[in-house]
């Protein structure tokens, strides 16, 4: 089950709409009144620009005395154009001008309530909120114009920044000047407003250039890595052997002594037990912090896991996996067991991923000042609310005293989900009372990394009489990072067995239907127990639908049918694969459309010539409850004696519902689909005596233009309710080149990344 | 002291002559368009012009700028930096944009010496500069549109 909408944005108490005018401004927002508070106390507080006070907005806009509409924006901005994409829908709502629209990122004041941009959810978990919210701007735009127009409400149209009726009219600027408006609205109230039918919209849907483009082309764009302060230091990690449990027995800086720059090498005592182990070198100037880096020696007494391997964590996987009494139970339909005992034939597979690194290209950083007893952090990060409680921890302070300052992320990919490098420089900071920039080299990131943990995926088919398949059982095995990071939200198992990661489980719960199909999540506890692991771009998925589709194939090939009228024949959208209102209408059999017209396109069936083969997958995305419904026919050409795969072209239908942002939509298709293509035949690493082994790109070695193969990527037309879009398009293209790489020469691949 | 001109103006840094030409460029004169990615010359993030040649700054030792010429992304005016600049824009390529002034500056140092190039030209040119959202294939058109446009 997936982590609820809901549940990430901490919406218990009831919601308010409210605009006020402020000084030259009209303040819209919405959120909660803050305990204690009156809906007039918040209209005092707008008009002294002191909402914060009593107001905990989701949603926060102004429209200064020109017209001009600021969009306040609490998502992280890391390459999907989150700001360009939110704000749509609201100025589309609200009838303004998009010219005249900005967006700002904002810090995370406990105003903004709860701040996390991660799993695809953003447009997904936002956009009724924010099209409510457009709307009732809208409509107290519309009713103060027609006031001015002498003007029935229901004659007038509110466009482009302007309320007209009668062929008159005032702009968005003129009724803002006039001041003296203050309504507010009910949830009840603006749930019933009206929002706009598809056929009508301006923006949503229609071409966009980004908002923050232009600063990315000349060089202007600010990222956490370019803050600076008067009068900082620059600090540099001395990262332990071992995750967990390393001490420092003794620090030697006598070599660093006699570098210019240097000045002192701190241990770091961190509460939170976040860093265990830890020390930071301290320079006035960050080439003199790394060379001192270099020179300073410190003696470590290694965790535990200061041996631990690759082939150690994956081993425990693969027992894990073949040990039926291990796990939760995550899905337990029909009897498995009785279908495997009945079957006149089975068919089994073990599949793994090794561990990868998000490898952002902006390395880790964070500068910290403490200023009046307030932490303040720069630092792009995309769980606010995650990393606010370690801190707090590690620093013996109120979340609220504590500031993260936002800026734009150098790549995320669920890196920054977690904010701990914050840490060290804010404990750093604290200790010697003046500003602390600590920058990681590659290596140092590397190694600090929480990665996408390695897997083992076990799968048990069962196969009738009649050459029927009746039941799969499936196992899969990994580092849990929400189990390390953000236990709270592991869900309940349906056997009532006790909790699991829906991050590291997800994708399993396909949308074939089955009369038998059992799915059991298996915490590998040596691989919990040696490294953090991480939340990876496309999560669970990225590396389940790569056992579950693959396996797929296996099953069809076994059976002598088409590996896409096989799916086909199971994706009848029956039962719990009907589909619900609003987010996964038509159910499997949106699915089968992608399938379907992927197979149009790109020419499946055709002969082809020695050596080269197609291959297909499916994906429904990062989650059942927010279903994006992706197809993937991948063409590769293998040359088994020179053991080399090559990627030719790839073809992916995507349906994702409405498309907010049609080209930043492509944008995030074509990176998701080329982060599958990496995984699977580029990246990868291995872990040697605790830590990962390749830590730089002379040996890690993600995708590269020339690697890139033809694309050919299409979008659905939908006015379907929109869902995810930053990851699903990764999840089917590693099991669709596996698959390819079996039609072009027989051999089944079953690790990633893949080998011949 | 060593002297050189960056972006069209004389300065002197005060770092010790080793210093990688990076971190002058970025903490010492504040532009920080130049991006520090792998330390290794890997990635291509830091990529500045010196006498007009698209280099890696993280592995350039300051000693040997001097008197030269350095530009970097804040400086690019030659008429086929501006070019792909506007092609950036128009083509909608980068996502977080870390890598971006880098793949500018490479590209811009390409179309210096060869006003067309082609598909396997680009290729072998960008292949060095490392973009981790992979908007590869915009990156290569905007190359082609910012060429074109320049040709016509």
């Amino acid at each position: 089950m997936a982590m609820r909408a809901d549940k990430v944005q901490g919406a218990v108490s009831r919601r308010t709409f409210l605009a006020g005018s402020a000084g030259a401004s009209l303040i819209m927002g919405l959120g909660v009144v803050l305990p204690g508070c009156s809906r007039e106390e918040v209209a005092e507080d707008i008009a002294a620009d002191a909402a914060s006070r009593s107001f905990a907005p989701t949603v926060w806009f102004e429209i200064d005395s020109d017209g001009g509409v600021l969009i306040n924006i609490a998502k992280a901005e890391m390459g999907q154009h989150v700001g360009t994409a939110l704000a749509r829908v609201i100025a589309d709502e609200l009838g303004a001008d998009w010219d005249a629209v900005r967006i700002k990122h904002v810090d995370s004041d406990p105003k903004w309530g709860y701040m996390v941009t991660g799993g695809s959810w953003s447009v997904f978990t936002t956009f009724k909120l924010l099209s409510q919210v457009g709307a009732a701007g809208r409509t107290i735009l519309r009713d103060a114009g027609a006031a001015l127009l002498g003007a029935d409400p229901a004659d007038c149209t509110v466009e482009d920044g302007s309320v007209t009726a009668n062929g008159e009219g005032v702009t968005f600027a003129q009724i803002v000047r006039r001041g003296d408006i203050s309504r507010t609205f009910s949830e009840e109230e603006l749930a019933a407003l009206p929002i706009k039918p598809a056929a009508e919209r301006r923006l949503i849907g229609k071409p966009a250039q980004a908002l923050d483009i232009p600063a990315k082309s000349d060089g202007e764009a600010m990222y956490g890595i370019d803050a600076e302060l008067p009068g900082m230091v620059y600090a540099h990690p001395l990262i332990p052997p071992t995750r967990y449990g390393s001490t420092i027995r003794s620090i030697d800086d006598t070599a660093a002594k006699d570098i210019r720059g240097y000045q002192q090498t701190l241990a770091l005592s961190d509460p939170s037990e976040v860093l265990q182990g830890w020390a930071i070198v301290i320079a006035e100037d960050y080439p003199s912090a790394m060379q001192a880096a270099a020179a300073v020696v410190v003696d470590w007494e290694p965790g535990p896991a200061a041996e631990v391997s690759e082939a150690d964590i994956v081993g425990e996987g693969a027992r894990l996996a073949a040990d039926k009494s291990s796990g939760v139970l995550f899905v337990d339909d029909g009897d498995v067991a009785a279908a495997l005992g009945d079957a006149a034939n089975t068919h089994s597979a073990t599949y793994t991923t090794s561990t990868a690194l998000h490898f952002t290209l902006e390395p880790a950083n964070a500068l910290v000042e403490f200023v009046d007893g307030k932490c303040h952090i720069h630092s792009g990060n995309q769980w606010q609310s995650l990393i606010l409680p370690v801190l707090a921890k590690s620093l013996g302070m109120e979340e609220t005293d504590i500031v993260i300052h936002q800026y734009y992320l150098g790549g995320g990919y669920g890196r920054r989900l977690f904010g701990d490098p914050m840490i060290p420089a804010a404990l750093a900071a604290r200790e010697l009372g003046k500003p602390v920039k600590l920058v990681f080299q590659r290596p140092e990131d590397s190694r600090f990394d929480c990665v996408r943990s390695a897997s083992v995926q076990q799968f048990d088919a069962a196969v009738d009489a009649d050459g029927q398949l009746t039941g799969i059982e499936h196992a899969a095995a990994a580092g849990w990072p929400t189990l390390a990071l953000a236990p709270g939200f592991m869900p309940d198992a349906v056997d009532g067995n006790g909790k699991y990661d829906q991050f590291s489980i997800s994708g399993s719960d396909h949308w074939y239907t089955l009369p038998n199909h059992r799915v059991r999540a298996i915490n590998n506890d040596l691989a919990q127990r040696t490294f953090l692991p991480g939340w990876l771009r496309s999560v669970g998925p990225g590396w389940i639908g790569w056992g579950v589709e693959s396996f797929m194939d296996e099953l069809a090939a076994m059976l002598g049918e088409d590996p896409i009228e096989f799916r086909l024949a199971r994706l009848d959208a029956a039962g719990k694969n009907a589909g619900k209102a609003p987010e996964s209408v038509g159910g499997a059999s949106r699915l089968a459309a992608v399938l379907r017209d992927v197979r149009e396109r790109s020419g499946w069936g055709a002969e082809l010539p020695d050596g080269e083969g197609m291959g297909v997958a499916v994906s429904h995305g990062q989650e059942r409850t927010m279903p994006t419904w992706t197809a993937c026919v991948a063409h590769v050409a293998v040359d088994q004696e020179a053991k080399t795969v090559t990627l030719k072209k790839l073809w992916q239908t995507i349906d994702c519902g409405t498309v907010v942002h049609p080209d930043g939509a492509m944008a995030q298709a074509e990176g998701a689909t080329l982060w599958g293509v990496s995984l699977a035949l580029h990246e990868g690493t291995s872990f040697e005596n605790g830590q990962v082994a390749d830590r730089n790109l002379d040996s890690y070695l993600p995708l590269r233009l020339a690697d890139v193969p033809e694309l050919d990527i299409k979008f659905m037309p939908s006015t379907e309710f929109p869902t995810g879009m930053g990851e699903p398009p990764h999840i089917a293209v590693p099991p669709a080149i596996g698959n390819a790489v079996y039609a072009a020469s027989g051999i089944r691949v079953r690790d990633l990344p893949i080998r011949i | 002291m060593i002297e050189f001109e960056l972006n069209g103006q004389s300065v002197t840094s005060s770092s010790v002559e080793d210093t990688p030409l990076l971190w002058v460029i970025r903490d010492e004169l504040k532009l920080k368009g130049t991006k520090f990615g792998c330390g290794i010359a890997m990635c291509g993030a830091c990529t500045v012009h010196i006498d007009g040649a698209a280099t890696r700054s993280c592995v350039i030792p300051l000693r040997r700028v001097a008197g030269r010429s350095v530009t970097t992304i804040e400086g690019l005016a030659t008429d086929a930096g501006k070019a792909l600049q506007q092609a950036w824009v128009e083509e909608q390529v980068p996502q977080c944009g870390y890598c971006q002034s880098g793949q500018i500056m490479q590209a811009a140092g390409l179309l210096q010496s060869n006003a067309n190039p082609t598909d396997a030209e680009i290729t072998s040119t960008m292949n060095g500069n490392l973009c981790r959202c992979m908007a590869y294939t915009r990156i290569r058109k905007a190359i082609k549109t910012a060429a074109g446009g320049e040709g016509a």
